[in-house]
């Protein structure tokens, strides 16, 4: 059987192999280039991946060297990584909307010799920064336009190198000499770095070895039956370890297709047209959809739009409890068929979602409404927790057993520990082998019986025995009158509204919670223009009184759900202020994976937290923005400060069940 | 410098010659004795102030409006009036302006709608859309797909052009300009209205045009930073006069051409 074949492949390049063999002719690589959709076999990337990776080496790359991955989903990019690892070099991707200090970083660290590039404009981010990095010797782009006038002293075209391997291994000394390169891989090689997104800091080079990720791999793709007739598209950034694991290793353990879109704009059609079946996506990316999908309707006729809310009204009723497999009468039955019919299968339709068999989300705490939206029109989203360190996976949520606030128990052969401070430990079989050239922290991140430390707290739930995460370890703080001050909870109950992007609280070592937040843009423009407010920009939206009023609604609201919480209701948001740019990775304020990166955020905006704190009504602030081509400007403004009214704590009364 | 492979361009050889044109509406005149010409392979830009001539100039070269004076001489062959399509065959082709597309068709399909000429299967064949009718779409369509990666407008393929922004209508404009492979490209005004950073794109898309197909270009434009960064000549027009023609670089010295901006004292 195929499953036990992959024991045996203990490399990714043998089991490129092995995949050639057993799937020949299925497709292994989708790419929509000029307008259609062009396919690749397993048979097919075999040989193309065998002749760039003797091109490879007739220019120089080596067993042990790092060659940086630099671009967006590309097949020439995922085959730059499996050539690379053919030859026993290490692959370092690197996120692709980096700017060149951050590209810089990963590079000189990673001590990379060679670049596999996307286009032009990595290719000049990296020249920007060359003086920095002299080890790089060699890029290989992809994309040739706009390149006529470089100096291509540094420069190859990927095909130049796949045709200069083809015609070498025409002589088939070289092809044995491949074969013997191929078999001298060991499973305990290191397979691939991978850069943290840094949310804790600098990025740290995560080492994982082809033996252990395969390991990892096999057992979530038995965990969710994939097989070689599934197909997922890949379109999150390819240095992500979700990207690797999820598209690039599982795909060569389950043998299925990978579909690369054909722009990072078109993802949303090309989603459409692929129609995967196993499918991944951030919580962010989930409410974005959402949020189209709501404010189209609120645009459609009247009849569509009673439609809409009445099936939707049936689906929350019924959805989930036919997905779970519960019972359901049948009347039930029959609206939420006749749903089905009208709404709820064009709908999955026109979001990519018809052919979804296994659907993933993670990285952050979702709302439960959002939750229990895809769940009710037929999706079987669930959720997983992990880190890059694990080589992704640590817990996920079998079917039918799926909750909006749990990340479900234990992956098999996955081990959990709570320590005594509330920090999740795991040892697991794909977990990394250290941090590249960091002993001291490889050590730190490590307990002495081989357990890794997550940094997030949490417990096992004990209704369903499920992993709750509720915070990050060292996050989770106290007001001084000693309340619990988990900003991160308080930020996910604002955050589930949909005209509220971003929000950071404050609260640890102070007498009460504050929060700043960022409105979404989409959402509350649209409301706008329903609305006749008039606005210019970003910063001017935020700032208008209507926009205050319904915000402030908004964090009364949360204030009422967090004092039915007996642990929470003191810390309730106290006073609260819409910044007036967004906060965004260019400037440093979000991780790349859009992550809050709150100490930086508490220097930047010092002079608001004071004002938050010392009861002004408004705060003079200006701040520094990278643009997007790395010109820096200077954002000014006068930021508004509002009072809310502190809820009672839940009487002692308590509802029913 | 160019790539290897790419078209070899000889800048140099005159592609279009106009020799003291003269047009005139009733007693306007709007362009008087001009003389000027564009060498293959070179970006050549029109300026002048308000109302000095230039999509006058433009309207002569493809023959939309015809000079009672003068001729204009296109890869050899020197005609008292070129005719508009005379002009397009013989590869000629130019946006406008304000942007004068199919509003309610795709880009897709205005850009398409630029392959027309190099269509040559009967009426009736295209509407079977059979056999050989059908060869030939895809061949085109090949063809435009290449235009829409080129210019970056995967996502609004299927975008019905009065839908779009400006800035990528404008795209899309240029687009079915590139569709008709012109030897010579006229672009009116293709910045008006834009941003800085569409402005920053669209200059990169002019210069790639020009490097990428060996395209000639002759374009009228207002932004003066665009005029120095992308033109190789700059002939300058005031009130229908010809005031100077060289460099970028010895415009911005001439004083005939600074008074023409600015203003003299009087």
């Amino acid at each position: 059987m195929a499953l036990n074949a992959s024991a045996v492949a203990d490399t990714f390049p043998k089991l490129l192999i092995r995949n050639a063999h057993l799937y020949g002719s299925r497709p292994s690589m989708r790419h929509k280039d000029l307008g259609v959709w062009q396919t690749w076999t397993w048979e097919q990337v075999l040989e193309l991946v065998r002749a760039y990776a003797v091109g490879l080496n007739r220019l120089g790359l080596k067993r042990g060297e790092t060659i940086a991955i630099v671009g967006a989903n590309r097949p020439k990019l995922y085959w730059s990584v499996m050539a690379a690892q053919m030859l026993g070099a290490v692959p370092v991707p690197v996120y692709s909307d980096a700017v060149a200090d951050e590209l810089c970083f990963v590079l000189a660290h990673a001590e990379a010799r060679y670049a596999a590039v996307e286009d032009q404009e990595q290719i000049d981010k990296l020249q920007s920064v060359a003086e920095r990095l002299p080890k790089l010797t060699l890029m290989i782009y992809d994309e040739k336009r706009g390149l006529r006038d470089y100096d291509h002293a540094r420069l190859r075209s990927m095909d130049d190198v796949i045709d200069e391997g083809r015609k070498a291994l025409a002589d088939p000394a070289v092809g044995a000499w491949l074969d013997a390169e191929i078999a001298a891989g060991k499973g305990s090689d290191p397979s691939i770095i991978l850069y943290t997104s840094g949310t804790t800091g600098a990025s740290k080079g995560v080492v994982l070895t082809g033996e252990r990720s395969i390991k990892a791999a096999s057992d979530t793709v038995v965990f969710d039956k994939l097989n070689e007739n599934d197909v997922a598209l890949a379109y999150l950034p390819l240095a992500w370890v979700g990207d690797h694991y999820l598209n690039y290793a599982q795909g060569m353990v389950a043998g299925f297709c990978t579909a690369c879109p054909e722009s990072a704009d078109t993802a949303m059609s090309d989603l459409r047209e692929i129609g995967p079946s196993f499918y991944f996506a951030p919580p962010r990316t989930l409410e974005l959809l959402l949020t189209r999908v709501m404010i189209r309707m609120e645009d459609a006729g009247l009849l569509k739009r009673k439609l809409f809310h009445y099936f939707i009204g049936v689906a929350r009723r019924y959805g989930e409890r036919i997905l779970n497999g519960q019972p359901v009468g049948l009347i039930g039955r029959l609206l939420y068929g006749l749903g089905n019919i009208l709404l709820y299968a064009p709908l999955k339709n026109v979001l990519g979602f018809s052919r979804v068999r296994v659907a993933y989300t993670a990285g952050e705490a979702i709302g439960p409404d959002l939750f229990a939206f895809y769940r009710s029109i037929g999706l079987n989203l669930k959720q997983l927790y992990g880190q890059t360190e694990a080589f992704l996976y640590v817990t996920a949520q079998p079917d039918g057993e799926i909750y909006s606030d749990t990340v479900g128990p234990a992956c098999p052969n996955v081990e959990i520990r709570i320590a005594e401070n509330g920090e999740v430990l795991f040892r697991s079989p794909g977990m990394f082998s250290g941090y590249f050239k960091d002993a001291a922290k490889t050590a730190e991140a490590m307990t002495p019986d081989g357990f890794v430390k997550t940094g997030d707290a949490g417990f096992f739930d004990e209704k369903t025995g499920h992993l709750k995460i509720i915070d990050r370890a060292k996050d989770v703080g106290r007001l001084n009158d000693g309340t619990l001050f988990p900003p991160k909870y308080i930020e996910n109950k604002l955050k589930f509204y949909p005209n509220i992007r971003e929000v950071v609280a404050l609260g640890d070592k102070h007498d009460f919670v504050c929060v700043m937040l960022n409105i979404d843009l989409t959402a509350v423009g649209s409301w706008a223009e329903r609305n006749n407010v008039v606005y210019g920009s970003y910063q001017e939206l935020a700032g208008h009184p209507l926009v205050y009023d319904m915000i402030e609604k908004h964090v009364a609201e949360a204030n009422r759900s967090l004092a039915a919480d007996k642990v929470m209701a003191g810390a309730q948001i106290k006073r609260f202020l819409i910044l007036h740019k967004e906060l965004d990775a260019d400037d440093g304020e979000l991780t790349r994976t859009q992550k809050v990166r709150r100490g930086f955020i508490a220097e930047r905006y010092a002079p608001l937290i004071k004002a938050l704190y010392d009861g002004s009504k408004e705060a003079d602030i200006s701040t520094e923005v990278t643009f997007e081509d790395g010109r820096k400007g200077i954002i000014s403004a006068r930021v508004k400060i509002r009072d809310i009214k502190i809820e009672p704590a839940a009487a002692p009364m308590g509802k029913a069940a | 410098m160019r790539a290897p492979g790419g078209p070899e361009v000889a800048v140099g050889d005159v592609l279009l010659s106009v020799e003291n044109v003269s047009l005139s509406f009733g007693g306007v005149t709007a362009v008087s004795d001009v003389s000027f010409d564009i060498r293959k392979g070179e970006i050549r830009a029109i300026i002048g102030p308000n109302g000095a001539g230039k999509t006058s100039m433009l309207n002569v070269i493809n023959g939309f409006y015809t000079p009672q004076q003068g001729r204009i001489t296109f890869k050899g062959e020197t005609r008292s009036k070129m005719r508009p399509h005379d002009a397009a065959h013989g590869g000629i082709a130019r946006t406008f302006q304000n942007v004068a597309l199919f509003r309610g068709m795709t880009a897709l399909d205005n850009i398409m709608a630029g392959r027309t000429l190099k269509m040559h299967k009967n009426f009736f064949w295209q509407l079977l859309r059979y056999g050989p009718a059908m060869a030939e779409e895809v061949e085109h369509r090949h063809v435009v797909e290449e235009i829409i990666e080129f210019l970056k407008i995967q996502e609004i393929r299927r975008t019905p052009v009065g839908r779009l922004p400006y800035g990528l209508q404008k795209r899309v404009e240029l687009g079915r300009a590139l569709a008709m492979e012109p030897e010579l490209l006229l672009l009116d005004e293709p910045m008006a209205g834009m941003n800085i950073e569409e402005k920053e794109d669209m200059s990169r898309f002019v210069l790639d045009v020009n490097g990428h197909f060996g395209t000639t270009i002759a374009l009228i434009e207002h932004d003066m930073g665009v005029v120095m960064d992308l033109s190789d000549r700059v002939v300058v027009l005031d009130h229908g006069i010809k005031i100077a023609d060289g460099t970028p670089d010895e415009m911005k010295k001439n004083q005939a051409v600074i008074d023409a901006y600015l203003g003299v004292a009087h």
